[in-house]
């Protein structure tokens, strides 16, 4: 059979594939070197596995994969439980005006850029004029530096990140309640199930394969952070790193502002073996479920 | 139980007169169920519930909006509020005294968009359609080489000297235009949304001696628009949003910095401000720089939540059609 037209139809994504993604592979090599511009990738120094002894030990290794863990587990947690609650407490709605209207602003976070966060967050939250602080100060309290608090942004990044997904988020489990037979709430309604009885045996369960497959792929990207995100939040603050750095902010600190290819090229492997096997173990734990839903 | 069964369609009846609606059953069904005091409480605290949740989700805008629209000495005074302190447009006055760099900005954004979501979609399409076809020999393998780059990437820096040294595309416009034209998720989900388009219409289009090409551009293409739209919305999104690559391979070499990566240089780098409205002329001191900062991110912000009620039902398809496997 001819394929050659289909090809070609391929061809300019394939291209770009291999200009973008596959040709920068090679340079993984620098995670391996001492490396220098004029020697180039393959003519630097080999030092073995020095640059990834030197992560360890300098303990940043650890609080990287901690950081980018424990907020994603975060995230993932909350996330699902307020996507989920939201979705049903959607399907009440039967005002179809105010569910459009409702749904528009939930969905508006989602579409604006990162860099209009970090605005919001300055807005609200700098010493001088943040919104916060003159709310204190008008109630008689003193304002706080909250840049300079590490233990604050836990909160603050876990908050910005579910004001930003959760409703948009809930579209899928919303598209799910929409898809549950409309029998079933009239049987459950003439046995006379509870509002509650009605959540706990007809929608909950209905959700859960959606569930499932959702928090294994998110599991699955657990290793990779939210760049944007934090680093319009957070930036160049060094006294907040301790509980705010994630491997994507340290890599493209040690990139932009250190010129330091080595450490970045280690870190950058180190979480793409990690999260690659990662995602292995997902798509294997969804395909026992449902091969439908695996990815391969 | 019987009791109730009964009263169902009597209901429905009832319903239709109070109403004078003439709507089919399974419209009025529904209404018919009789609401207990718990349904009532939980249709109360999901009402309660999700309009406090929506004007959180607003609020923010609000606060930029109205900073965007206050005295600067008000603001150093007092502080943001979610009213504008002592209302003024200077801020604004000062972004269009002296427009030459917003609207650089403007017409880099806009060029970049437009020509970035045209090219894209249309390399989208095509091997959406490529990968659609069953009987495509090499279907799988192109999928399976697509699909890779999500799994396993080079990381940051050997892309950052790839692209940038060898491929010599430090302070040029093309790095950050030619890496927003595609994703593999983009491409899985063309590839989802041709499965609306029946494959006897490929079938019929081939027994009429049409070429693969054809078949694509003129009997796919045209039922595709729901899929187009949806797609050139995620990628036009993507190059209006766009501040990461610049900050990468632009930096300061070029003058017109894309949008973003504008008001970003703007929040964070204490000359820009100043640079950007009136040349160095300007003392610092005399800038209103806090509330320029916030009526900046209104500038930058505008077209695209104008637009945003038009186009929300597109995002919604989008994330309902790429939730199935690829």
């Amino acid at each position: 059979m001819d394929s050659k037209v289909l090809l070609l139809m391929c061809l300019p994504a394939v291209a770009f594939f291999v200009v973008f993604n596959y040709a920068p592979l090679p340079g993984i090599w620098i995670a391996f070197t001492n490396f220098n511009y004029r020697d180039g990738i393959f003519g630097s120094p080999f030092v073995g596995l020095q640059n990834f002894e030197f992560l360890i030990r300098s303990g940043q290794l650890w609080l990287l994969t901690r950081n980018t863990i424990l907020y994603n587990l975060a995230f993932i947690v909350l996330g699902n439980i307020l996507q989920i609650s939201l979705a049903i407490m959607l399907n009440e709605i039967r005002m179809k005006y105010f569910k459009k209207v409702a749904q528009t602003l939930m969905f508006l976070p989602y579409f604006i850029s990162v860099v209009l966060i970090g605005v919001i967050a300055f807005n609200l939250l700098n010493y001088d004029t943040g919104a916060l602080n003159a709310l204190i100060v008008q109630t008689g309290g003193d304002p706080i530096k909250i840049y300079s608090i590490a233990g604050a942004w836990p909160f603050i990044i876990v908050l910005v990140h579910l004001w930003q997904s959760t409703g948009y988020g809930s579209i899928v489990y919303f598209a799910a309640i929409m898809g549950i037979d409309k029998s079933l709430f009239e049987a459950a309604a003439i046995d006379g199930a509870s509002a509650w009885q009605r959540i706990r045996y007809i929608i909950l369960p209905s959700l859960k394969p959606t569930f499932i497959i959702l928090l294994l792929f998110s599991l699955g990207g657990i290793m990779h952070g939210n760049f944007g995100l934090f680093w319009n939040l957070v930036g160049n603050n060094a006294t907040l790193y301790q509980t705010t750095d994630i491997i994507e902010t340290a890599v493209y600190r040690m990139v932009m502002s250190q010129n330091n290819f080595t450490t970045s090229t280690a870190v950058g492997l180190y979480q793409s073996i990690f999260g690659f096997t990662l995602v292995m173990l997902a798509n294997w734990f969804v395909r026992r479920m449902n091969k439908d839903y695996a990815l391969f | 139980m019987h009791s109730s069964e009964t009263a169902a369609p009597a209901a429905v009846e009832v319903a239709a007169v109070v109403t004078g609606e003439r709507s089919s059953p399974l419209q009025t069904r529904p209404r018919t169920i009789k609401l207990s005091t718990g349904d009532y409480v939980l249709r109360g605290i999901s009402y309660v519930t999700v309009s406090l949740f929506a004007l959180f989700c607003a609020l923010p805008f609000v606060l930029i909006i109205s900073a965007s629209l206050s005295s600067e000495s008000a603001v150093v005074r007092d502080g943001f509020g979610l009213l504008p302190r002592g209302f003024t447009l200077t801020a604004y006055e000062y972004i269009f005294k002296a427009p030459r760099q917003i609207i650089g900005s403007y017409v880099v954004t806009v060029t970049m968009t437009t020509v970035g979501t045209a090219i894209g979609l249309f390399v989208i399409a095509m091997t959406g359609f490529a990968l659609y076809r069953k009987d495509f020999r090499f279907r799988n393998y192109i999928s399976f080489f697509i699909y890779f780059t999500t799994l396993f990437s080079a990381g940051l820096a050997p892309t950052f000297l790839w692209v940038a040294r060898d491929l010599g595309l430090r302070g040029s416009y093309l790095a950050v235009f030619l890496q927003l034209l595609m994703t593999p998720w983009l491409i899985i989900l063309m590839k989802n949304f041709m499965r609306t388009v029946p494959y006897e219409i490929i079938e019929s289009g081939k027994v009429d001696g049409a070429g693969d090409f054809r078949i694509f551009s003129q009997l796919t293409l045209p039922m595709m628009k729901p899929a187009l739209a949806t797609i050139g919305l995620f990628l036009a999104l993507g190059y209006w949003n766009e501040w990461y690559l610049s900050s990468l391979y632009l930096g300061s070499s070029v003058e017109f910095k894309p949008l973003q990566y504008h008001l970003y240089n703007l929040i964070n780098t204490a000359n820009a401000l100043r640079n950007s409205v009136a040349g160095s002329n300007v003392s610092i001191t005399d800038l209103p720089s806090n509330t320029l900062k916030m009526a900046s991110a209104v500038v930058a912000t505008g077209p695209i939540l104008l637009l945003y009620p038009f186009v929300q039902k597109y995002f919604v398809t989008g994330i309902t059609v790429g939730a199935v496997k690829g």
